[in-house]
């Protein structure tokens, strides 16, 4: 059968996470955790998957202790298996370390379909599919905003800005979902009481071959160097023109700032 | 003791909250404004399972506890009075007779599709002449070969007309009195069977409530729901669960209502300040939040009562009772802090204040459970 791995991020519930202007970090406190949108429609993706043609999905999470939430939401929605990575030598992991940690956790799991978020809502980066990849040494197709499976191969329909790219891979290979490629279902009541019943498997340091030097924060080349909260911008310039000197007003605002060349 | 939720029911209320506000609360004034019956709202909570939550997984449920049923009706209901009615009546009223009277042929007839979303439920008993005097019923069953044959009318029966099962009281023995009711259970398209006048009501307008006329309607024996006689009891004990339902709608109600308003006094200004600085508004908001939180342990404590105790009624009567009084005047004292706004339909609180009203009428009034209560005390 089929084995999907879809990664899972547990982020705090808000497009705004507040950072705390002294440390630098972001306040959790207070904010409820949610499975991170683009990962949610990932496993959507799956269960899918799952559905049509049959499928053993397994929801997979690096992150402290609590992610284990997140994992039970992922088996109320459907998922037959939830593996947590956690241990305090993972902690303070960049995207290096994290994709390296992930992709250990995936070669003892095996695979033929790896499906992770483009990106999180808390950190931005949509580096740890692609990495995920290139650790595994397996194709990677990002952004998909639409995905089937036909024969031994996935057909993804990768979104650009204005346009798409319709790509074909062979599995195995890993494939990065946008929150746009489906609405994912709601979990079920029954399906929450048994995702508690159900065991989880949790990998530790000791249990993933993988080298000190890739994990944790002593495995991480990222350093922060300042963490700001962005200033609101000042407040726009108002003018009363007709379309024409409009443009040509804004034109040459647009000039001097150098942001236009008019080729004059 | 234990007053924290546990895990599950705290993922199950998050689940809820999630699915009413997504895809209860936008059609949530529509339904009342033109009185319809929301029905691509049930075909979703049949699809997520939220119509089978405390029946048996045997049976195409669930599999969940009655407390995880209420914070369902609650959470609904707090953007939606409307839906969480639909529910209760379904649950409760509809299948829940089905789960404890049934036989295993009619489980598996009735309750499987009613648990697994694929049927809808209700439940007849109050008749022009038969309100809170329930055992004056004039509808008629007689016994014809292997055939009873319904006649009379029900009237106020919540989901009439989109359910596809029904759980009907009637008499089998006038002369025996209240143990002369017998319980059946009747398909919409039994010949003889036929919804009547609809009600035009004040308040959860998007619920549909109907007279039901059964002209020479054959029910066969094999519904008849216990055995002769006993439909008076089973009538009871449903309506001592359905009653938990209720007062989880109330307290649904009372709580979207305060929401709602502790938003609104932040927002609204009066006198260069929001409402929300001066003590009046303040001290209003700190009783109502207190009055919420005692009706929600009566509410939780009567739903746990239900799946641990044998006679639950005191317990489902003093919910009900308290947390129907508690949506009217949570409801009523919204409004107020809204002011003139509270009182147009521009806001969600006028709604609510009209749908609050029928928790105290239906399913018992509250002068039913006065006397549920104060027959316990006194026995």
């Amino acid at each position: 059968m089929l084995k999907i791995i879809v990664c899972i991020k547990q982020v705090p519930d808000t497009a705004e996470v507040k950072l705390d202007p002294v440390t630098g970090t972001l306040i959790r406190e207070g904010v409820p955790s949610i499975i991170n949108p683009d990962d949610k429609a990932g496993l959507e993706a799956a269960l899918r998957l799952k559905d049509s043609c049959g499928a053993h999905v397994t929801a997979l999470s690096m992150g402290p202790p609590q992610a284990e939430l997140a994992l039970r939401e992922a088996l109320a929605m459907g998922a037959d298996q939830a593996v947590l990575v956690t241990d305090r030598a993972f902690g303070g992991a960049d995207t290096w370390a994290t994709s390296s940690t992930l992709a250990a956790a995936i070669r003892k799991l095996g695979y033929d379909l790896i499906i992770t978020g483009r990106q999180a809502i808390d950190g931005d980066t949509a580096q740890v599919g692609p990495q995920i990849a290139e650790h595994l040494g397996i194709a990677n197709i990002s952004y998909a905003e639409e995905l089937t499976l036909i024969g031994d191969a996935v057909v993804v329909k990768r979104q650009y800005e204005n346009r798409y790219h319709v790509l074909r891979a062979k599995l195995p290979c890993l494939i990065t979902a946008l929150s746009e490629l489906n609405e994912p279902r709601y979990m079920t009541p029954g399906g929450i009481f048994e995702a508690f019943e159900q065991e989880l498997s949790v990998f530790a340091r000791a249990d993933l071959d993988i080298s000190d030097a890739n994990i944790g924060l002593k495995g991480s080349p990222t350093r922060v160097v300042r963490s700001f909260t962005k200033q609101p911008k000042g407040k726009g310039q108002a003018v009363t023109l007709d379309p024409q000197e409009s443009a040509q007003w804004l034109l040459e605002r647009l000039e001097e700032k150098h942001i236009l060349s008019s080729g004059k | 003791m234990d007053f924290e939720l546990s895990r599950q029911h705290q993922m199950s209320r998050r689940l809820f909250r999630e699915f009413a506000e997504q895809e209860v609360k936008p059609l949530a004034q529509e339904i009342d404004e033109t009185e319809r019956f929301p029905s691509e709202t049930v075909e979703k909570l049949q699809r997520y399972g939220f119509l089978g939550i405390p029946f048996p997984k045997e049976y195409g449920g669930q599999g969940c506890d009655s407390l995880t049923y209420a914070l369902c009706v609650e959470e609904i209901s707090r953007v939606c009075a409307t839906t969480g009615v639909i529910i209760s009546g379904h649950v409760s009223l509809g299948a829940e007779p089905i789960k404890t009277f049934g036989t295993e042929y009619q489980k598996e007839k009735f309750l499987a599709p009613l648990a697994g979303g694929k049927a809808l439920g209700a439940f007849g008993l109050t008749e022009p002449g038969a309100g809170t005097d329930a055992a004056g019923q004039q509808t008629k069953a007689v016994k014809n070969g292997d055939h009873y044959i319904l006649n009379g009318t029900k009237i106020f029966i919540t989901n009439a007309g989109h359910a596809d099962i029904y759980v009907i009281f009637a008499m089998t023995d006038k002369s025996k009195g209240t143990r002369g009711i017998s319980a059946f259970i009747v398909e919409k398209d039994f010949p003889g069977f036929s919804i009547g006048k609809k009600e035009l009501k004040m308040g959860i307008r998007g619920s549909s409530t109907c007279e039901l006329i059964f002209d020479n309607c054959p029910v066969p024996a094999e519904n008849l729901l216990g055995s002769e006689g006993k439909g008076f009891g089973i009538a009871m004990k449903t309506l001592d669960g359905g009653r938990i339902g209720i007062a989880a709608q109330a307290l649904g109600i009372a709580q979207g209502a305060f929401d709602e308003t502790v938003a609104y006094v932040k927002e609204r200004k009066q006198f260069g300040k929001p409402i929300s600085a001066f003590q009046n508004t303040q001290f209003q908001l700190a009783d109502l939040k207190a009055r919420i939180e005692a009706t929600r342990l009566l509410v939780y404590q009567a739903a746990r009562a239900k799946d641990t105790k044998a006679n639950y009624a005191v317990e489902s009567s003093m919910a009900k009772l308290y947390a129907a009084e508690t949506a009217m005047a949570v409801t009523t004292k919204c409004v107020q802090l809204y002011g003139g706004y509270g009182y147009t339909r521009d806001y969600p609180v006028e709604r609510m204040m009209r749908d609050a009203k029928i928790t105290e009428l239906y399913e018992g009034t509250s002068e039913v459970q006065r006397m549920v209560i104060a027959g316990a005390i006194l026995k």
